[in-house]
C-alpha cells in the first residue's frame, strides 16, 4: 500500500520515541497532549502509542467522535420520527446503537422500524427518489468533513426538486469546540493533536487564533505511527522554544486553506449556529444550520418533534471523558457493566469512541 | 468515520471516479477536487473524494523524517 508503510516504519518509529523522550527532558512541567479526532484515537490505540510515552506526557482524548458528542435529545428525535408512519430514516451505521433516553435505533429497527444504513448520504437520496410516497429523512451528523458531502447531497436534491428528502440537522463544527476547550481552566491543554481529515477541509490556516490568543500550540497529524509520533516530537520542540504556532505535519494531504470547493458547497447550503455537545452543553456557533434557502430540507420545519423529556444515564461519564477531564479506567462499569456488546453510554459504542478505544487496545 | 488510507484512481468518469485499494474498487463522487487524472491518490470519506494526496509532500516529510536520526 502506497504511503502507509513508509509511515509504519519500525526504526523510524524507534527513532522517534528515543528523540521524544529526549527532548522531554527539557519540559518545564508535565506536558497534556489533546487529540481531537476519533481516527487519532484509535491509531494511539492500536499502535500503543500512549505506553511509549515518557512520564511528563500524558496524551488524553477530546471530544472527536462525531457519534460520541452527539446529544441525547438528537437522538430521542430520531427515534420519534423512525416511528413515524411514512417516514424512513437512513444513517450512518455507527449511530444504531447510541442509546438515546429510553430505547436506541438498533431496537427500534427490531421492532419494526424503517430505518437503513448507509455509508454515504447520496445513497440516501437515491433511496428517496425510489420511494416517492414516502419521506426520507437523513440523520446528519458528523464534522466539516462529512458536512460538505451532506449539503452537496442537498444541492443535487434542490436540482432535482426532490421533495421527500429531509435532515434531521446535528452537524458540528471543531474550531469552537477547541476554543471551548483552550478556556477550560480544568484541563489545561498543552497541544492539541489536531483532526487530519477536518483539517482536509478546513486548512491549517483555521487553527491560528488558538496559539495566538491562546498561546496553545496544534500539529496538524497523519495517522500512521510515524505521523504521530513526529507530530509528537515537533509540539514539544515548539513547547520547548517558547514559540506556540500551528504546524503541518500531515502536508501530503492537507493544504493551508483546505479545500475550497467544499468550503463553498458546505456554506452555501449551512450556516454556523449554537449547538449542544453531549455532556458538555450548548457552546455558541459549534455547529451547522441550513440557510434559508435550504430550510425546506429541514424536517424539523416539516414536523414537530415533541421528545418529552431527556434522561441523561447519570452512572456514565462519557461527558467528563469528551471534555478530556477523565478517562474510561475512572468509570466504575468500565470493564464490569460496560462492554462493546452492552454499551452503556456512545463513548463505548462507536468504533471511534475513546472507552470503546481504551477496551480493546489499553486495558490494564 | 475517516478511511485514512489513500485510494489509487483507475479511471474517471465526469463527477465520478473508480478508485482503489489491493483488490477492492469503489465508485467516488470527485466533485470536490480540481484536477485529477488515472494513478493519482485520494483520500475517500463517505463516498466523495476529499483530497488529492501530494506525493512530492508525502516524500519530503518522510525525508525530514528520516534525517533526524
Ligand atoms: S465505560 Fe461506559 S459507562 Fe463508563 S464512561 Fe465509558 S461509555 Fe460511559
Amino acid at each position: 500500500m502506497k504511503y502507509i508503510e513508509e509511515y509504519r516504519k519500525t526504526d523510524l518509529q524507534k527513532n522517534l520515541v528515543k528523540k521524544i523522550h529526549k527532548i522531554s527532558k527539557k519540559l518545564k512541567k508535565n506536558i497534556i497532549l489533546m487529540e481531537v479526532c476519533g481516527t487519532h484515537t484509535v491509531s494511539i490505540g492500536r499502535f500503543g502509542i500512549r505506553s511509549l510515552m515518557p512520564e511528563n506526557i500524558k496524551l488524553i482524548s477530546g471530544p472527536g467522535c462525531p457519534v460520541c458528542v452527539t446529544p441525547t435529545s438528537y437522538i430521542d428525535k430520531a427515534i420519534l420520527l423512525s416511528k413515524m408512519k411514512d417516514v424512513i430514516l437512513a444513517t450512518f451505521g455507527d449511530m444504531l446503537r447510541v442509546p438515546g433516553s429510553f430505547s436506541s435505533l438498533e431496537k427500534e429497527k427490531a421492532n419494526g422500524s424503517k430505518i437503513f444504513v448507509f455509508y454515504s448520504p447520496y445513497d440516501a437520496l437515491k433511496l428517496a427518489e425510489e420511494n416517492l410516497d414516502k419521506i426520507v429523512v437523513f440523520l446528519s451528523i458528523g464534522f466539516e468533513t462529512t458536512t460538505p458531502l451532506i449539503a452537496e447531497t442537498i444541492k443535487i436534491a434542490k436540482e432535482k426538486n426532490i421533495k421527500n428528502f429531509f435532515i434531521l440537522c446535528g452537524s458540528k463544527l471543531i474550531p469552537p469546540i477547541m476554543e471551548f476547550l483552550s478556556q477550560d481552566k480544568e484541563i489545561e491543554i498543552d497541544g492539541f493533536i489536531c483532526p487530519g481529515h477536518v483539517s482536509v477541509i478546513i486548512g491549517a490556516n483555521s487553527y491560528k487564533f488558538i496559539p495566538d490568543k491562546y498561546k496553545i500550540p496544534c500539529v496538524i497529524s497523519g495517522f500512521e505511527p510515524v505521523d504521530i509520533l513526529f507530530s509528537i516530537y515537533l509540539i514539544l520542540k515548539s513547547l520547548i522554544n517558547d514559540r506556540p504556532k500551528v504546524i503541518n505535519e500531515y502536508k501530503r494531504v492537507v493544504r493551508d486553506n483546505g479545500n475550497i470547493i467544499a468550503q463553498q458547497v458546505l456554506y452555501s447550503v449551512f450556516e454556523p449556529s449554537d449547538s449542544e455537545w453531549r455532556g458538555i452543553g450548548n457552546v455558541k456557533n459549534s455547529g451547522l444550520r441550513l440557510r434559508e434557502e435550504y430550510k425546506e430540507f429541514d424536517i424539523e420545519e416539516k414536523i414537530k418533534i415533541n421528545i418529552g423529556e431527556v434522561k441523561e444515564k447519570k452512572s456514565c461519564f462519557c461527558g467528563e471523558i469528551l471534555k478530556g477531564k477523565k478517562i474510561p479506567f475512572d468509570c466504575p462499569l468500565f470493564e464490569k457493566i460496560c462492554n462493546p456488546s452492552n454499551p452503556v453510554g456512545p463513548c463505548m459504542v462507536s468504533f471511534e469512541g475513546t472507552c470503546s478505544t481504551y477496551y480493546k487496545y489499553e486495558r490494564r | 468515520m475517516c478511511l485514512a488510507i489513500p485510494m489509487k484512481v483507475e479511471k474517471i468518469m465526469g463527477d465520478f471516479a473508480i478508485v482503489s485499494i489491493g483488490k477492492n474498487k469503489r465508485k467516488v463522487n470527485i466533485s470536490f477536487i480540481g484536477k485529477l487524472k488515472k494513478g493519482d491518490y485520494v483520500i475517500v470519506h463517505a463516498g466523495f473524494a476529499i483530497e488529492k494526496l501530494s506525493k512530492t509532500d508525502a516524500d519530503e516529510t518522510l525525508k525530514i523524517i528520516e534525517q533526524l536520526k
